[in-house]
């Protein structure tokens, strides 16, 4: 091996460890994770919202051939959900626009991710994994409602 | 150029033309899938004259036919090929044979469900969608007939070994056999999966299956799938580019330490597809990063290699300068047609290499997982130098194998150029609408692309339609070369007193180290084994701890399962 080669070999070596070093900051720093087991979950085959703490929800939500359960949520700004999903049928997968959510909804096992709200606003979601003759229509919304909109209520509409 | 020749028997040189001639047609109907796909995302049409109103249909056609199938048969072809020239060996015809018709009924079989719409699974055929029992045997059997075309080499190698101690290997036989040793580890997964879960669950033998098992021993095979496609194209970057170029392979220690370590980093890291499922622990996922990283490395050194190999060529040619050696590569050069579909694939690869990085980092796959972005970042590697080295590779066999002279030279040439150009335009579109959330394998036409629709997306649709104009030129381009390739079938022979006999553009290195240590495959291979030991014990152990339900067989076209 010559002298460039060594150069080139230890610089894409270099590099790919500045990479992976910068997703382990991100692991432990910033504390961004992928999905992981979930064992302590409940198997679950209805969809469910409800407030856990002052700000804090739990949503259960459920994929099916074609829809999401629930396909409109609204909660007040600042929430953070804890967000359950699981399919009943076929794999299913749901992505939130400008929001780092991206979860597989897979028969037989429960995804989870925890996610906060700091921004009001419309959040489109769309079925990201072929399920069918209608896929390209299973989507919904996620509506976060500023602070003092009239009743301010939260609730699942379907 | 004086180029050693090998002369093949008769029958291996027919053989040898029909394993490129037939995925060539498919890959036509295949590609032909892809620009109906454009269109149809983009609302432009609803139904199509051949494939009728089923997106989904041509979209799993599209996959396993470009993906799968031209690939394989490419792929075997390219051994059957390469290995009795460069170890000046015959090669056992009846095997051989044997292989290509086992492929050849598989593919058909697969094909004739696909269309009659009863397997519209996609090319990764996820349960508890379910297809027809035959589409599961075609792919078996496709799967068995490349099986048996390596392991007709085998004995051909070790053969060789025996009468040539101390010798090194050819690169191109280490290359291939790589190709093939990462198929046969990455292929016993998916046979696992489908002859002990979907074929016996899809006839009923057994009610239900785990879909999250299925998934994992999918991607096990799924990943080192890509360096099957990649790998091919490697051998011919590493022996036939540089030589075309008139210039050395810069070091043959690096293009064989580059193929011992695809061997074994392949496959321990497929779980990089799984970033987003349930059901498998994060802290596994992470590892399976790690290793991805490292199969990274010699791509990284793959280009670093070439690029010094394509230098010394420039200088040899009388470039000057830091840069001066770039413009005197034969580009243009109509005698040396074959250049193109190498450097254009090359250059591609830049794109797709550093998108690839991006889904393999752990928490950023998140911005892009199952987005428009992934089949973006995938038609700037296989549709591209895998495509493009694949086809200029075809072109190059028939001429030999058939002993016809290469048609419509000045077109051939330019395919690559006017493909590249597509391809670029075609994936910028789809990368930059997966970054606004832009969900791939999804008939947009008929939703959020339609200003009908009350699911309307319009920021969209700017990205949507750039793909419609990519897809085009990326199909003009696949029609000029299946023109011109099939002008080459048809031509008249080149007239010669006796059989002509066959010859590659195989290149000699400049630096010839002994490399010793990376001579014989068998330590690769247990590392590698006892690598991906590692790295799916914990995955399996936790999929089959935190699944609670199998999955009955479903219809692509119901809510209620079949049974
Ligand atoms: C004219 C050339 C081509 C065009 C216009 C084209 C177009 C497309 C489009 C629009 C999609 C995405 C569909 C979606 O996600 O909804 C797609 C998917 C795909 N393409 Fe191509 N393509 C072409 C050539 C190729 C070639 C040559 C290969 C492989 C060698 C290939 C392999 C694939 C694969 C594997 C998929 C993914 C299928 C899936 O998600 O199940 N394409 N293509
Ligand atoms: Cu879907
Ligand atoms: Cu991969």
């Amino acid at each position: 091996m010559d002298k460039s080669e060594k150069m080139a070999l230890s610089l894409s070596g270099m590099l790919l460890v500045l990479f992976f070093g910068a997703i382990m900051y991100a692991a432990v720093v910033e504390d961004i994770q992928v999905p992981t087991c979930i064992t302590d979950m409940e198997p679950f085959t209805s969809d469910t919202l409800f407030q856990s703490g002052p700000e804090t929800y739990e949503l259960q939500m459920v994929a099916r051939m074609w829809a999401f359960q629930p396909s409109t949520v609204r909660l007040p700004v600042g929430s953070t959900v804890d967000m359950y999903l699981t399919s009943q049928d076929i794999t299913h997968g749901f992505m939130i626009e400008n929001k780092n959510v991206n979860l597989m909804a897979v028969p037989g096992a429960v995804n989870y991710i925890q996610v906060t709200f700091d921004e009001p606003g419309e959040y489109f979601f769309a079925c990201h994994e072929f399920c069918g003759a209608a896929h390209h229509t299973m989507s919904g919304r996620i509506i976060i409602e500023e602070e003092g909109v009239a009743g301010n209520q939260m609730g699942a509409l379907q | 150029m004086n180029l050693e020749t090998f002369q093949f028997s008769k029958s291996a040189k027919k053989l040898n033309s029909l394993l490129i001639i037939i995925p060539m047609v498919l890959l036509f109907i295949g590609v032909y899938g892809g620009l109906m796909q454009t269109l149809f995302r983009a609302g432009i049409i609803q139904s199509d004259p051949f494939m009728g109103g089923d997106y989904y249909k041509g979209l799993t056609i599209h996959g396993v036919l470009n993906a799968i199938v031209f690939t394989t048969f490419f792929a075997v072809a390219l051994g059957n090929a390469l290995i009795p020239y460069s170890l000046k060996m015959n090669l056992n015809t009846k095997a051989a044979w044997a292989s290509g018709i086992l492929m050849l009924v598989g593919s058909v079989m697969a094909g004739v469900v696909m269309l009659m719409g009863e397997a519209t699974v996609l090319y990764t055929f996820y349960p508890p969608l379910k297809a027809h029992p035959l589409f599961y045997v075609g792919l078996t059997l496709l799967v068995v007939g490349s099986w048996v075309a390596f392991f007709n080499w085998i004995p051909m190698y070790l053969k060789w070994r025996r009468e040539n101690p101390g010798e090194k290997t050819p690169l191109t036989v280490v290359g291939m056999f790589t190709t093939f040793i990462v198929w046969l580890i990455a292929t016993a997964s998916v046979a696992v999966e489908i002859l002990f879960m979907l074929l016996p669950w899809s006839l009923g033998l057994i009610d239900e299956v785990n879909v999250m098992l299925a998934r994992t021993l999918f991607w096990f095979f799924g990943h080192p799938l890509v360096y099957f496609w990649l790998l091919p194209a490697y051998v011919m970057y590493y022996s036939f580019m540089p030589k075309l170029a008139d210039g050395k392979l810069y070091s043959d220690m690096a293009g064989r330490l580059v193929f011992m370590m695809f061997v074994v980093f392949s496959v321990p890291v497929g779980t990089h597809h799984q970033y987003m499922d349930p059901a498998i622990g994060s802290q596994w996922k992470l590892i399976h990063g790690i290793f991805t990283f490292a199969v990274a490395l010699p791509s990284l050194i793959t280009a670093f290699t070439l690029a010094a190999s394509l230098e010394y060529a420039g200088r040899q040619r009388g470039g000057k300068g830091l840069f001066g050696w770039i413009t005197k590569l034969p580009y243009f050069d109509k005698e040396k047609w074959f250049f193109s579909y190498l450097i254009s694939g090359l250059i591609i690869f830049i794109f797709g290499g550093i998108s690839g990085i991006v889904n393999a980092s752990y928490q950023m796959n998140t911005a892009v997982h199952n987005t428009a972005w992934v089949p973006g970042h995938f038609h700037l590697t296989v549709a591209g130098p895998v495509l493009l080295a694949f086809l200029g590779g075809s072109m190059y066999l028939i001429h030999q194998f058939m002993g016809k002279p290469v048609k419509m030279k000045g077109w051939t040439l330019s395919v690559p150029y006017i493909y590249t150009i597509g391809v670029s335009i075609f994936s910028w579109g789809l990368m930059r609408g997966g970054l606004l959330g832009m969900p791939r394998r999804t008939n947009t036409g008929a939703s959020y692309a339609n200003p009908e629709s009350v699911l309307y997306q319009p920021d969209w649709m700017p990205y949507i339609d750039i793909t419609v104009i990519g897809g085009i030129i990326m199909f003009l381009a696949i029609v000029i070369f299946v023109v011109a390739f099939f002008a080459t079938v048809f031509a008249r022979s080149e007239v010669t007193a006796e059989e002509p006999k066959v010859t590659f553009p195989i290149t000699a290195p400049l630096h010839n180290e002994p490399s010793l240590w990376l001579r014989n495959f068998k330590p690769f291979i247990i590392i590698a084994i006892i690598l991906i030991v590692l790295s799916y014990t914990p995955v399996i152990y936790d999929v089959l701890q935190s699944t609670y339900d199998g999955s009955l067989p479903y219809s692509p076209n119901s809510p209620v399962p079949l049974r």
